[in-house]
Parts: structure tokens; C-alpha cells; sequence
């Protein structure tokens, strides 16, 4: 089962629709609810650094079975050093994000918390692709 | 562990009830207080308030991920039809006070309600 939403950069209205459509989902497919929490939490986390960062950006979120895997790509400026990004406390996070509760340099930390893999690629000047893993089976 | 209807700190914040009226007699395990989201996306506790002067519609998307069912408006924060029209399709208790942060918190707390850690 695959799910398609569009991230504009930069629109902190709609930021975390993604995550609560995706949320709905889970919840109609009867998912465990903590599984569904870190699952939301991660993404959303995601959501909401396509918003922050990024011109635009793709989720793609495939559910089966076994395991629910989620594709984060977005057209932004990149990651120059992948490793001190993945540092708590450390955020290129403006004014503006900051004032929304964010840009503490704890996303993506927090996704890989919750996830059970991260996956993280970037290019700088062309974007960055997160891709999070959570099993299912027990 | 003490449990704290929503409705009692409602009373002793003299809070406004702006969403979810009619949940108010809910338990509530413990509160915690703060501005920052990303904070909030950390906890794993269950039947949590959220005590935040922040209002925007990110502290009520945050709150629908984190499982948080009750947020305080501290700082006479104002909620917008939009968050509360958000609030409301997630089942959320809304409320809004008068006091600062320190107050409120003091308040509750000398009430009895426990923090996360």
C-alpha cells in the first residue's frame, strides 16, 4: 500500500499533514498505537525539517506486513556534514523556525529514536533523502 | 500515582475551556511544561498536559503525533479557530490561561500533579 504527499518549503501551516493523514491510516489498519506513535513522530520530525529546510519535498510511505518504510526527498540546499547534522543540538535552523518550537538540533536524532533504521543521503545544492524503516513484526 | 481531572486544572487555573468541553472529566497522569516542540516529540508518557505559551498550529499538530490529549495556554495565548478545528478532530482538551508559566506550573504542581521526570 503506497501513499504519495507533496512538502512546500517553507509553509508551516501545513506542515504535519503528512503525518496525520499517514497517522489515520495507521490507526484504520489497526496498527499498535505506540508503533504508530514513533512512526508519526519520526515522520512528522521529517515533515516538518522539509518545511524548515527545503524549497519542496516528496513523502512516500509504503505499508505492508512486515514493515512500514517511508521516503523523505526534497529539492533544498543539502546536508554539507551529514554526521555533525546527526548531532544533538546542532541546528541550521532560522528565526522563523525556531519561533514555530523548533530548530533545536533535535530532529533528526529524534527520527532515528524512532525508527528502526535511517537512512540519510544529501547533496548539497540539490537536496536530501531520508528513508526510515519501522518493522511490524513481532 | 495521583490522577488529575482535566477539569480540576481547569478550576484552579481558572482557565477557559476552548475545545473539547466535553472531555473534560478525563485523568490526566502528569504535566509538562514547554515552548520547545521538539521537546514535547521526546516523551513517551501517556495522558500527559501540555503546558506551553507557544500558540500555534504546530503545538497542536505536535500534541496529535505525541498522543497528548489536554494542552494549557499560558500568557493569555489565544487559540485560533484553525487549531481548534485541528484540536477537535483529534479528540484534544484546549485551554486557555491567564497566568505566566511560572504561575500556572507552581499552581499545579502545589495541586498535586506529577511531572514526566
Amino acid at each position: 500500500m503506497e501513499f504519495n504527499y507533496e512538502v512546500e518549503g517553507g509553509n508551516f501551516a501545513k506542515a504535519g499533514n503528512a503525518a496525520s493523514s499517514v497517522k489515520k491510516v495507521l490507526k484504520q489498519l489497526n496498527v499498535d498505537p505506540k508503533v504508530i506513535k514513533r512512526v508519526v513522530v519520526a515522520l512528522y520530525e521529517g515533515e516538518v525539517n522539509v518545511v524548515a529546510h527545503a524549497y519542496k519535498g516528496n513523502i512516500m510511505v509504503d505499508i505492508d506486513t512486515a514493515r512500514i518504510f517511508i521516503r523523505i526527498q526534497d529539492e533544498g540546499p543539502g546536508i554539507p556534514d551529514i554526521d555533525l547534522a546527526m548531532t544533538v543540538g546542532y541546528s541550521t535552523a532560522s528565526a522563523m523556525v525556531r519561533e514555530m518550537g523548533f530548530g533545536a538540533g533535535m530532529g533528526l536524532p529524534n527520527m532515528k529514536r524512532n525508527a528502526d533504521s535511517l537512512k540519510l543521503s544529501s547533496k548539497v545544492g540539490e537536496g536530501t533523502i531520508v528513508e526510515l524503516t519501522t518493522n511490524l513484526s513481532k | 500515582m495521583l490522577l488529575m481531572k482535566i477539569r480540576e486544572i481547569a478550576e484552579i487555573l481558572d482557565a477557559r475551556v476552548v475545545c473539547g468541553e466535553e472531555s473534560i472529566d478525563r485523568d490526566i497522569n502528569c504535566g509538562f511544561a514547554s515552548d520547545l516542540m521538539s521537546d514535547v516529540l521526546t516523551l513517551d508518557s501517556e495522558h500527559l498536559a501540555l503546558i506551553t505559551g507557544l500558540a500555534n498550529m504546530q503545538v497542536v499538530r505536535t500534541a496529535e503525533m505525541a498522543d497528548v490529549n489536554c494542552i494549557v495556554f499560558v500568557r493569555n495565548k489565544i487559540v485560533s479557530p484553525e487549531m481548534r478545528e485541528v484540536a477537535a478532530e483529534n479528540d484534544m482538551v484546549l485551554l486557555e490561561c491567564k497566568y505566566s508559566m511560572f504561575n500556572t506550573i507552581g499552581m499545579l504542581f502545589q495541586a498535586g500533579l506529577q511531572p514526566v521526570y
